[in-house]
């Protein structure tokens, strides 16, 4: 039942809504990942992030794509949750939380070669903004060194519905995939390969700033 | 069958003869291809397939309805303008006065559909002239105002004003429009700067040796814009008389003003993307770009032919 709402979800509303109202500009489809497991890594701007990632796969995937999100702003009402969990289909992760591996739920999905959707900036902090992105990816591709890590770029959803707006705006959006990273035995060069290939996604695009 | 709104026959002709031009392009570009393979040609076949469907749609569109007829030039207008704000440097206090400027859209084609020929011309050039520097002067921010308020009222004139000439020509007085009606018109105009730009590019890919603008549009060439005038003349002294109120003579004359106004306004949305640092204004259609690259040369066009015909034509002084 889930299945059929999420399916009807994205084909008659997020898809439509992708395509008249905001529009996208994507480069790079080669480089997105056919089948699980693996570890989509984003920037993050915007509620619409997710959406608009989830809608570049086929409709028949959607149930396995897994966007990772925070269980204290998901999770806070039953109506939230719900649509949360059965329409988007995410892993809730506890910030700051001190449970013994944070990670586990997002292993698990990996063993199920599912499809996992990071945005290691934490939240969507300053729209249009990079902020620097937190070690659990890296942790997570240890983890699981057999899921390829791939890095997406995103701009232009910021814009069109900033945190702590309501209203949507349009803007056309641009999505810039690039060649997914494997884990390199060590954190702190894999972070820094990461931040090297999303600064390379990002020079990709000649973006205006948004001030 | 049962015309809509007295839709002409010769509209349906002249549609007829834009895929008999259609077909020809395909076949001359599949032979282009079989002989030298590789990128450019290629790129060639993806903009003919581009064709088919653009000109499919157009066509969709303009014998249906012209209800539907204006909605779909309102809609086109609308991705023009959001590919020009989603382009620019903005303001981040600007956000929502966008949405004022995206509600131009739809009350700037109502005027133009009610032919009031008062309120369409006024309504952007004045009103929204005056309304967007208010409301980002309350807002209060005066750090880059001159640049918000310069780039928004640029891009409200150049594409939803501009552009929306189109949908005054379809609405044009049956008493005025000539033999094919305000479809004829649209048709006669949109056929004629499509056909100016595949034109130019030709002549200019065949012949073309002197640059006219390098440091803006460098494969713009007095060649290609000679050669491109006077096929256009050609066709509009040919096309005229069957879809205007226009003779042979006086056609040939708007045809060279729009191949003229075209490519004037082909390389200002150049100049305007070299600025920005973009080749294309978007990836909506391919092998050509976004709709703002498609509908570049129109932003000229449109104004400078729907003015010239009122002027001239619809007032009867010719």
């Amino acid at each position: 039942m889930a299945r059929v709402l999420q399916y009807l979800f994205f084909l008659m509303i997020v898809r439509p809504v992708l395509l008249v109202i905001l529009g996208m500009n994507l480069r790079g489809r080669e480089y997105l990942p056919k089948k699980g497991p693996a570890i989509i890594v984003a920037n993050h701007n915007s509620h619409l992030d997710t959406l608009t990632l989830m809608a570049l796969f086929p409709l028949k995937d959607l149930h396995r794509l897994r966007p990772a999100a925070a269980a204290d702003y998901f999770l806070k009402n039953k109506w939230l949750a719900w649509f949360a969990r059965n329409i988007i289909g995410i892993i809730p992760l506890s910030r700051g939380a001190v449970r013994k591996n944070p990670l586990a739920d997002l292993e698990a999905a990996l063993d199920r070669d599912e499809i996992v959707i990071l945005f290691p900036e934490g939240s969507r902090g300053e729209p249009e903004q990079r902020a620097e992105f937190k070690r659990g990816v890296a942790y997570l591709a240890r983890a699981r060194p057999n899921a390829p890590v791939h890095p997406v770029f995103m701009h232009g959803l910021g814009k069109a519905l900033p945190k702590g707006s309501l209203v949507l705006v349009p803007f056309n959006c641009d999505v810039i995939a690039g060649a997914p990273l494997s884990w390199t035995g060590e954190a702190a060069r894999f972070m820094e390969d990461l931040e090297g290939r999303m600064n390379e996604l990002a020079a990709q695009g000649h973006f205006q700033p948004w001030e | 069958m049962q015309m809509p709104d007295g839709l002409s026959m010769r509209v349906l002709w002249a549609i007829g003869a834009i895929y008999v031009l259609l077909v020809a392009a395909s076949v001359i570009v599949a032979i282009l291809r079989r002989r030298n393979p590789g990128e450019a040609t290629s790129e060639l076949s993806r903009r003919v397939a581009s064709w088919w469907f653009m000109i499919t749609i157009f066509t969709v569109a303009i014998v249906t309805d012209r209800i539907i007829s204006t909605v779909f030039l309102g809609f086109m207008t609308f991705l023009a303008f959001k590919e020009y704000m989603s382009l620019i440097p903005m303001r981040r206090v600007d956000r929502l006065i966008l949405l004022f400027a995206y509600l131009a859209i739809p009350i700037q084609f109502a005027f133009a559909h009610m032919n009031s020929y008062g309120l369409f011309l006024t309504f952007i050039p004045v009103w929204m002239f005056l309304f967007c520097p208010m409301a980002m002067t309350l807002i209060g921010k005066t750090e880059g105002f001159l640049r918000a308020v310069g780039t928004l009222s640029w891009g409200l004139v150049i594409t939803v004003f501009a552009l929306s000439h189109a949908a005054m020509l379809l609405a044009a007085d049956p008493s005025v429009a000539g033999p094919a009606g305000g479809a004829g018109l649209l048709l006669f105009l949109v056929a004629l700067t499509q056909f100016n730009d595949v034109a130019q590019f030709t002549w200019g890919r065949l012949y073309g040796r002197r640059k006219i603008v390098p440091k803006v549009s460098p494969k713009k060439t007095w060649e290609g814009f000679l050669g491109g005038l006077i096929s256009t003349i050609a066709v509009a002294s040919l096309a005229g008389p069957y879809l205007t109120p226009l003779p042979a003579d006086y056609a040939a004359l708007a045809g060279g003003m729009i191949a003229i106004a075209g490519f004037l306004g082909d390389i200002t949305i150049s100049a305007f993307k070299r600025d920005l640092g973009v080749k294309d204004s978007g990836g909506l259609i391919p092998g050509h770009g976004g709709i703002l690259d498609r509908v570049d040369s129109l932003t000229y066009a449109a104004p400078v032919f729907y003015h010239a015909m009122h002027f001239f034509s619809f007032s009867g002084r010719i």
